[in-house]
């Protein structure tokens, strides 16, 4: 859940609407972010989290929603 | 060593608004310049043919200046118009080049940096090289379909330069073009059915490797970025250039932009810029300007390209 919180904050911070969003909701039909807002998510789960997302994982599936986010986090923590 | 002269481009005369396109396809107008920064494009005539359209690029290019003949022609489209053969033969006999080899390379986005920066390895054997990019992407748009906010995004058009082992108005000090199929899927075209992009993906992905190829090739090459005075990107989408900008750290001025007037002509769009930047700003002597280009494939790759003195 703390994992889940700080996601979220991160999402705020970044979101082109202000939500709210469940966390299996996808971001992006829900028009939380746009395409153009994943290269800042990425780049901020990274600095948040202190890992490197490798290009192999960037794709749309891995960060579709607040859950698929945690998940793939917590994987690679 | 090689060099690049002789930029030129063709765009047709048919100017494309977005209002024009919301009544086609339904996608807002605004939403269309809110989305990609685009405000027209060029459509070519029903009839024009990607080969036309080289053609009209590549004259252009070899009435540029004098010189050496054309030994090589290579030509980018990822829009061609049959399965094989592909336009560089064609292309080739309309510009009475005789029976000089004409290779295609069917390779859009990324299709006019590969042809330069495989021409720059070429030239200790052919001399002068031409290489030209030409797309018609409103024909697949319309005879292939794509998603409506997709489809709003192209354009038609074609550039060419020469790649020459002798002189030009830039030295192509060096070149750094990659490959990977992982993502293959993600932006395609088959024989038949719709073009299909995963948009999300294509842009976490090219906003990772561009500014890496252009990082790596200034980092072997003891250049620093902010001594670069222009990057001319394939012209996807203006928020893709400034995510690229920001990513860099550099000012948005210094990254050439017509994607407004024109849309994404695909591999054309990089030389269509380049040719634009060159009558508006042009190559000073040993000033640095990096192309860099993205697309399906995935292919990306950049050039670095050095401003020659005039009797270079």
């Amino acid at each position: 859940v703390e994992l889940q919180d700080k996601v979220v904050k991160i999402i705020e911070t970044i979101a082109r609407s202000p939500g709210p969003f469940t966390s299996d909701e996808s971001l992006f039909d829900s028009g939380v972010l746009d395409s153009f807002a994943l290269p800042e998510l990425v780049a901020a789960l990274e600095q948040a989290f202190s890992i490197r997302i490798p290009d192999s994982d960037l794709n749309a599936d891995t960060f579709e929603s607040v859950s698929k986010i945690s998940s793939y986090i917590q994987r690679q923590s | 060593m090689s060099f690049l002269s002789n930029i030129a481009a063709y765009v047709p005369s048919r100017i494309v608004g977005n209002a024009e396109l919301e009544q086609m396809l339904g996608t807002e107008a605004e939403r269309i310049k809110q989305t990609s920064g685009i405000e027209e494009r060029r459509f070519a005539a029903q009839d024009e043919t990607v080969v036309e359209m080289a053609v009209a690029a590549g004259r252009k290019s070899l009435s540029a200046g004098e010189g050496p003949a054309v030994e090589m022609l290579i030509v980018a489209s990822g829009s061609a118009n049959r399965r094989f053969p592909g336009p560089a033969a064609s292309i080739a006999r309309a510009l009475n080049l005789g029976s000089i080899p004409a290779i295609d390379l069917p390779m859009p986005s990324a299709g006019a940096v590969f042809g330069i920066a495989l021409a720059s390895g070429l030239t200790p054997s052919y001399r002068q090289i031409l290489v030209i990019a030409a797309e018609k992407m409103s024909q697949v748009v319309s005879e292939q379909g794509t998603h409506p906010n997709v489809a709003v995004l192209f354009g038609d058009g074609a550039g060419a330069c020469i790649v020459s082992r002798d002189r030009g108005v830039a030295r192509i000090v060096d070149v750094l073009i990659s490959s990977d199929g992982t993502f293959a899927e993600a932006l395609q075209l088959g024989f038949t059915g719709p073009m299909t992009m995963d948009g999300r993906t294509v842009i976490m992905q090219a906003s990772r490797k561009i500014p890496e190829t252009m990082l790596l090739l200034l980092a072997r090459n003891q250049v620093p970025l902010d001594s670069v005075s222009a990057f001319v990107l394939h012209q996807a989408n203006q928020n893709l250039i400034n995510q690229v900008a920001h990513a860099l750290g550099m000012p948005l001025e210094r990254f050439v932009s017509n994607i407004e007037r024109y849309g994404n002509t695909s591999s054309a769009s990089v030389l269509i810029a380049l040719a634009e930047w060159e009558c508006a700003v042009g190559f000073k002597p040993h000033t640095d300007v990096v192309m860099a280009a993205f697309g399906a494939g995935l292919h990306w790759g950049s050039i670095l390209l050095r401003g020659t003195e005039p009797s270079d």
